[in-house]
């Protein structure tokens, strides 16, 4: 049986630490095994950790590495359906399929998150407001169970099973591999429109008005300024290029993505670096050099500009940070978005990583994210009680103007909070007590936030 | 599939790095090892990902008696045009287990040293009556200086570096080269545990892996993957064994 070694987990804010049995099986045939037999009380699956919080964190049990369950097992060119395992990375799909013409139906802003994680999260993309999330594209998947048996579901087969694992954060099972409907392209790059908004009336005015134009569209947004420019905002919107808005250099090889120099943050930045001044001083460069008009732009700057920096996170020092991801619906949206930014730059903690994108229709995921409207999402450095005190504040926001939070953000909401965010939580824990009756797959979040009990 | 590689412990961390990096090249693999739906898996993944050929030979390093078969189906597979034989399989066991328990010593003797020498005496001869092709073993800096905590591993892969040197002498009048691969620490399963994954001395498969291709293709004797470790042992064996004895390593 694989083996398991104590080590001290957090997730990508570097947040809280907790100790945990940390396992990392190389074949199918050894997590089984540790499924069935281990020692632990009990296990959640975790896949690059890039979810924020403590979602793929177990203090005092059993953590599954995905990590090396990573082969591809089979494409179907006729449909785009690609099949492997939940180990695998999006980089790793992209690298085999950008250049024979397929990209990704879905993507977060990185590539380095393993479908498994995408899948548990049911993510979103740029593309929400026309694709909705992942979970669409997903034709089956086969999901491992507490009593070790191997399930497969899809929206005709096991379908309550299937949509409760579909942003069920790995609390229904470990999904073992995956049939995926791949997107044809024609190029690796993206034509996009750069546009400013002068405040954030402006921004969703830009949003609301021609957002059907483009597949792809976020804004980056200023949370520190106020008055007369709050949410002033760096529309970036897009549609995959044709062969013919490209230039001569990338025509020849127009599905080739040149590869990126990487650098890596060597060390925790010292917490003075990042003070209201320097990230006020930012965001103001940012906006004033931001560009505008078109652009052709390859697919690795538009959606992971953030991948080209490993260990980017280490920006925030050893303290760490939150990630707060709070939605808002059509109505609500405005009010909702301007409490939040005037909370975060009263309390002059917010940091430069701030983003906002329009949201369509919700999908089918019992415990997904997504719903019509608009969502926002901004980096926290961990000040303490004063981080605690504003995170209390901006949940009482989000719960007046009927929002949510993203569980693959969320490192502190309570309990109470949660499940007035998500109506479908009963009929979740219904199907998680049938399938897992015993409780075999829990998380320190899961816990935290009441999904399962004690 | 003429011009192929035989990669023997396919199913090894080390050993699948090396399959994706010549896969993604377009070589010709033949798969060897003793788990093979593992096997048929990974050439599988070859065959998705960069729509690369592969094929799988059952290899079992304990069993000496079939090893002439398993090459010779090897050379088959390659039409009679081998390009080349890359050893990764290997076995370490507990120190302390293996002192008090000669079978693990045994079979770490035999994974580690027996049994390569008796795939790389039948892929010399073949390589060198053919005047073409190269040879390459996955040995270990534990080779380099017996420790207390892990001299029986380390004999053997001294064992195989010995034998290597000898090998590389004899054939190098063929034209045949002999890689010998001496890794530090690697993040796979027989390290898991044993070191952090994210220690700085930790290497990766892939980088490994690219660093063995990458000395294959320039004919290299010997390399230390990642580089650092040549000068970590350069210092390491040059303590005097008089107060080497004395350290606890
Ligand atoms: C820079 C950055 C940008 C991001 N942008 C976006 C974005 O635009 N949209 C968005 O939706 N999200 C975004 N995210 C969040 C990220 O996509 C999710 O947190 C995703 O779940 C991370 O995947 P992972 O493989 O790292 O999983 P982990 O973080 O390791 O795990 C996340 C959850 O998935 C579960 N899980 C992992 N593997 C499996 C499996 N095989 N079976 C069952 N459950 C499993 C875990 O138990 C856990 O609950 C972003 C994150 C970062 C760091
Ligand atoms: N990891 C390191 O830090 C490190 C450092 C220095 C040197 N090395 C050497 O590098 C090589 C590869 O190591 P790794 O870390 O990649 O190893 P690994 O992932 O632990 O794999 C070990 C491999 O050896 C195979 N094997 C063991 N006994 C066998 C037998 N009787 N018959 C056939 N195959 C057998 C295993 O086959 P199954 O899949 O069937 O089990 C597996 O393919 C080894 O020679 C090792 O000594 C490793």
């Amino acid at each position: 049986m694989a083996q398991g070694v104590d080590a001290t987990l957090s997730g990508w804010g570097q947040y809280e630490q907790e100790t945990c049995s940390v396992f990392r099986p190389e074949r199918r045939r050894e997590l089984v095994e540790t499924v069935q037999n281990g020692d632990q009380p009990n296990y959640i699956a975790r896949g690059l950790g890039r979810s924020y919080g403590d979602s793929a964190v177990n203090a005092n049990g059993g953590v599954l590495l995905q990590q090396r369950l990573n082969r591809f097992t089979g494409f179907d060119p006729a449909h785009g359906v690609l099949e492997c395992e939940a180990g695998v990375s999006l980089e790793e799909i992209i690298e085999a399929f950008v250049r024979r013409g397929y990209f990704l139906p879905v993507t977060p802003g990185t590539k380095f998150v393993t479908l498994g994680g995408a899948l548990a999260a049911d993510v979103h993309g740029k593309n929400h407001h026309c694709d909705g999330t992942i979970g669409r594209f997903v034709q089956s998947l086969d999901l491992l169970t507490a009593q070790g048996e191997v399930l497969t579901c899809s929206p005709q087969q096991n379908a309550d099973v299937f949509w409760a694992t579909i942003g069920g954060m790995g609390l229904t099972g470990i999904i073992l591999s995956v049939r995926l409907r791949l997107m044809p392209i024609e190029t690796a790059y993206i034509n996009v429109d750069y546009g400013k908004a002068r405040n954030l009336d402006q921004a969703l005015e830009m949003f609301s008005g021609d957002d059907e134009r483009y597949r792809y569209s976020v804004a980056w947004i200023d949370c520190l300024a106020t008055n007369g420019d709050l949410g002033r905002s760096v529309l970036m919107r897009g549609n995959h290029a044709d062969v013919s808005d490209l230039r001569s250099e990338s025509l020849s090889r127009p599905l080739v993505l040149r590869p990126r120099r990487k650098k890596s943050m060597p060390i925790h930045f010292p917490n003075f670096v990042l003070n209201p001044y320097t990230v006020q001083a930012f965001n103001t460069f940012y906006y004033k050099r931001a560009p505008q008009g078109r652009r052709v732009v390859d697919l690795d700057s538009y959606f992971y500009p953030l991948d080209g920096v490993t260990h980017w996170n280490r920006m925030y020092g050893k303290r760490g940070f939150v990630q707060y991801q709070a939605l808002f619906g059509l109505d609500n949206a405005r009010r909702g978005l301007v409490e939040v930014i005037e909370a975060v730059s009263q309390s002059r903690q917010s940091s430069f990583l701030a983003v906002l994108k329009r949201t369509g229709p919700q999908g089918d995921g019992m415990l997904s994210f997504p719903k019509e409207g608009y969502t926002l999402a901004l980096d926290l450095p961990n000040t303490g009680q004063r981080l605690t005190d504003l995170l209390r504040r901006l949940d009482e926001i989000v719960l007046k103007y009927d929002g949510r939070l993203y569980l693959a953000k969320d490192a502190a909401m309570t309990a109470d909070t949660f499940a007035a965010m998500y109506p479908r939580l009963a009929e979740f824990k219904e199907v998680k007590s049938r399938i897992d009756p015993q409780c075999r797959f829990s998380s320190s979040q899961a816990r935290r936030v009441g999904i399962v009990d004690i | 599939m003429k011009n192929s590689i035989v990669i023997v412990g396919a199913t090894s961390g080390i050993g699948s790095a090396l399959a994706r990096v010549f896969a993604s090249r377009g070589v010709g693999l033949i798969l060897a090892g003793r788990d093979e739906a593992a096997l048929q898996s990974l050439s599988q993944d070859l065959l998705v990902r960069y729509e690369s050929q592969s094929c799988v030979e059952r290899f079992d390093a304990l069993a000496f008696d079939r090893h002439e078969a398993f090459f010779e189906a090897c050379v088959k597979r390659a039409e009679g045009e081998l390009a080349g034989v890359i050893l990764c399989h290997g076995a370490m066991t507990d120190q302390v287990e293996a002192q008090e328990d000669f079978e693990k010593t045994r079979l770490m003797i035999d994974v580690n040293y027996t049994s390569a020498v008796s795939v790389l005496n039948l892929a010399s001869n073949y390589f060198e009556q053919k005047r073409s092709g190269w040879l390459c073993a996955v040995s270990s800096v534990a080779g380099d200086r017996g420790r207390g905590s892990n001299y029986i591993y380390g004999s053997a892969k001294a064992g195989l570096n010995a034998y290597l040197q000898g090998l590389r002498n004899r054939l190098a009048k063929a034209g045949v080269p002999v890689l010998t691969v001496k890794p530090g620490f690697v993040d796979t399963a027989m390290t898991w545990g044993l070191v952090k994954a994210d220690s700085p001395v930790m290497a990766s498969p892939d980088q490994v892996a690219r660093d063995i291709a990458k000395a294959i293709e320039k004919k290299k004797d010997v390399i230390y993957t990642l580089w650092f470790w040549r000068w970590i042992m350069l210092i390491i064996k040059s303590i005097p064994e008089m107060i080497f004895k004395r350290l606890s390593l």
